[in-house]
């Protein structure tokens, strides 16, 4: 289903197979480097040997992939609570990112932030946010400090299927649009939100239809085909720029359990067995291989080098010191 | 040696009993259906009861606090589950503004018999989004009253003078609560929304405390008696109604008193319980100044090693009481 108000800023779509064939590579590269973190994390995670909790995009990494490959210098993007993939395919650095995962003072937040708030403000990554819907407010701040500053930058918000049914979903599209910000709202609608099945929880059926009643450009597009995510969110993005905002809605699935542990009582094995045949990384390796971009070898090697710099990262990471417990009192100021 | 239960054992059967035993009770939340909850204490309640009785709501905190509201007016019984205790600033009109005021706004012409569970505390992992302790809020507003349950026992009793009080109740439970274990009694206790209980009985110092703290208190006094420190330790249940005539009788007889409280110490409910105490007779039944053990002025960090180092602990309480007796009596540095 499409839902498109205003046409598309530009006549030629943009496509992966127009990339240089090294281009098309590093997009299989980030989903696997995705993939191969949140796997890392979820063994850890069963080994009894990090903290806290997290939330695995497994599955997801088209959605993070094809949205921010389009971002340009001084865009910014917010994450949400299952953010490794945004941080990853915007850019930041593994080792920083499992160094906060293992509370570590070399992580992104010096240690006191964990899986679900990591954030490198100065590059533009505004931060996961643990709260359903709390980062779409910051997302239309920022788009707003680009609008008043006559910045031609995107603020990227992404947020799931769930945050769809918070009020601040209502206010924020409302004020984007009536504001005319530069804002790209990405909903990764994986199904669920924890056991809630999205077709549950949202009345009319189609978010991108609710997003089009606020007069945004809104697309749905089919989430596990990096090439389709990669050509509207361009399209969308370019709208964007220097204009109002527009929503891309992702359908897509999380293979894993909502966080660390769930007994996935609210779905069958056959579900995910469906939605894994049609696994982003596999479609797309065997779209480059019939591109001739990628042979067996190749895509072998890459997804072994995936694994390795995940492992890299964290044996670095958990070399480094924790942080000195002085910090907890460190920027508090009321 | 009677069976213990666990503390989510407990509350689930309490909810259990409590849909059984009414019609108009219904339970809604984000999960409570087929997950069983966030922390696995509906579980089997919506294969028992059906969803219309148990409710998946979609995440929309402000929408379904204000349909509770609403349906509790109606003279229906809604049980509400707020997954982690911070989403519920999500609540804060319908909870302030509605729930808290309906019944002296419409000049005692309505009701609002809720009850709102939500799990809070820190001490697992989770950061500064899901690990706050916030209830001192509800305290500071006139309306709502404020529960806090210790042991499996407690969080029946308490769970069921909530159900029985034709007014709003938030009813806190610690995350790590839902493990620990404690016995039943044989016939339910009632118990009295805004009475203290004293839990141990002691003569030098008096800790009061509620939740979990509560049971770090007890944990304290035992250290303390082995340095022949004899601590009283009163578990609130209520902060709103707080029993602070409970605690006033108890420094009476200790003179010392040291507040245990999970939330941050600026603003929280243990300042206000030692100014009642102050304003009281008691005040001079006092010789040593009184002393909070609570969470410090900041956000919860992730680090389990910074996590600890803010929070209360039963070595903290320690600290405390040890401090509290070091000071000249009568004489307040
Ligand atoms: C305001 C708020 N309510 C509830 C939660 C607990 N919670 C965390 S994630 C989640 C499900 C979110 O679903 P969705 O937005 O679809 O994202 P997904 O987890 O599917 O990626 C819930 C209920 C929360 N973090 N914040
Ligand atoms: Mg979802």
């Amino acid at each position: 289903m499409a839902i498109r108000k205003k046409s598309s800023a530009s006549a030629s779509e943009a496509t992966i197979a127009a990339l240089p064939a090294e281009r098309q590579r590093a997009l299989l590269e980030q989903m696997q480097l995705i993939r191969a973190f949140d796997e890392k994390v979820d063994k850890l995670y069963a080994k009894g040997a990090m903290h806290g909790t997290a939330h695995f995009c497994v599955g997801q990494e088209a959605c993070a992939v094809g949205t921010l490959c389009h971002r340009q210098e001084g865009d910014v993007i917010t994450g949400t609570h299952r953010g490794h993939g945004h941080a990853i395919a915007f850019g930041l650095d593994l080792y920083r990112m499992a160094a906060e995962l293992l509370g570590r003072a070399t992580g992104y937040c010096g240690g006191k932030g964990g899986s679900m708030h990591i954030a490198d403000v100065e590059a533009g990554m505004l931060g996961a946010n643990g709260i359903v819907g709390g980062s779409m407010g910051i997302a239309c701040g920022a788009a707003f400090a680009f609008k008043q500053r006559a910045q031609d930058h995107v603020a990227i918000c992404f947020f799931g299927d769930g945050a769809v049914q918070e009020g601040i979903f209502n206010e924020t599209l409302n004020l984007a649009s009536i504001w005319q910000l530069p804002v790209l709202f990405v909903c990764e609608n994986n199904q669920y939100a924890m056991s809630l099945p999205s077709e549950k929880a949202t009345a009319g059926g189609s978010i991108a239809g609710r997003a089009a009643s606020y007069g945004m450009p809104a697309e749905a597009v089919d989430g596990m085909d990096l090439d389709a995510v990669f050509t509207t969110a361009a399209r969308l993005l370019a709208g964007c720029r220097n204009n109002g905002p527009a929503l891309i809605e992702t359908a897509t699935y999380r293979y894993l359990g909502h966080s660390k542990s769930d007994a996935n009582r609210y779905r069958t094995r056959e579900e995910i067995a469906q939605w894994r045949a049609n696994d982003p990384i596999e479609r797309y390796s065997r779209t480059l291989t019939e591109r001739d971009v990628l042979d067996d070898a190749r895509s072998a090697a890459l997804a072994e080098s995936a694994v390795e710099q995940v492992e890299q990262a964290f044996a670095r990471a958990e070399r480094d010191p924790e942080p000195e417990l002085a910090s907890a009192l460190e920027d508090v100021y009321a | 040696m009677p069976d213990q239960v666990t503390f989510r054992e407990a509350m689930t059967a309490v909810l259990r009993e409590t849909l059984a035993a009414n019609e108009e009770a219904f339970l809604l939340g984000e999960d409570v259906g087929i997950y069983g909850g966030a922390f696995g204490v509906s579980r089997g309640l919506v294969e028992e009861f059906g969803p219309e009785r148990v409710l998946d709501t979609p995440l929309s905190e402000a929408g379904f606090t204000g349909l509770a509201i609403g349906a509790a007016v109606m003279g229906m019984r809604p049980i509400l589950e707020i997954q982690f205790s911070d989403f519920i600033t999500h609540c804060m009109d319908q909870l302030v503004n509605q729930a808290a005021k309906l019944r002296y706004m419409f000049g005692g012409a309505a009701s609002v018999p809720l009850v709102l569970r939500t799990p809070g505390g820190a001490g697992t992992g989770a950061a500064a989004q899901h690990s706050q302790s916030l209830e001192a809020w509800f305290v500071h507003v006139p309306g709502l009253r404020v529960v806090m349950p210790s042991t499996p026992a407690d969080a029946q009793g308490l769970f069921r003078a909530a159900m029985a009080d034709p007014n709003p109740v938030l009813f806190y439970e610690h995350k790590l609560l839902y493990n620990t274990k404690g016995v039943l009694p044989d016939e339910p206790e009632v118990y009295e929304i805004g009475r203290a209980r004293c839990t141990r009985e002691g003569r030098d110092v008096t800790l009061a405390a509620a939740g979990l703290m509560h049971n770090y208190a007890l944990e304290a006094a035992d250290t303390l008696a082995e340095q022949h420190i004899d601590a009283e330790v009163i578990n609130l249940l209520s902060l709103a109604p707080m029993d602070s005539e409970r605690v006033c009788e108890s420094v009476r007889k200790t003179g010392r008193l040291v507040v245990v409280e999970e939330d941050v110490r600026t603003g929280g409910w243990g300042g206000e319980l030692i100014t009642r105490v102050a304003e009281s007779p008691a005040f001079y039944a006092l010789d040593r100044a009184p002393a909070r053990v609570a969470c410090a002025d900041t956000p919860i960090p992730y680090n389990k090693r910074l996590e600890a180092s803010i929070r209360p602990s039963p070595e903290r309480i320690v600290e405390a009481v040890t401090q509290v007796l070091a000071n000249d009596p009568g004489r307040y540095a």
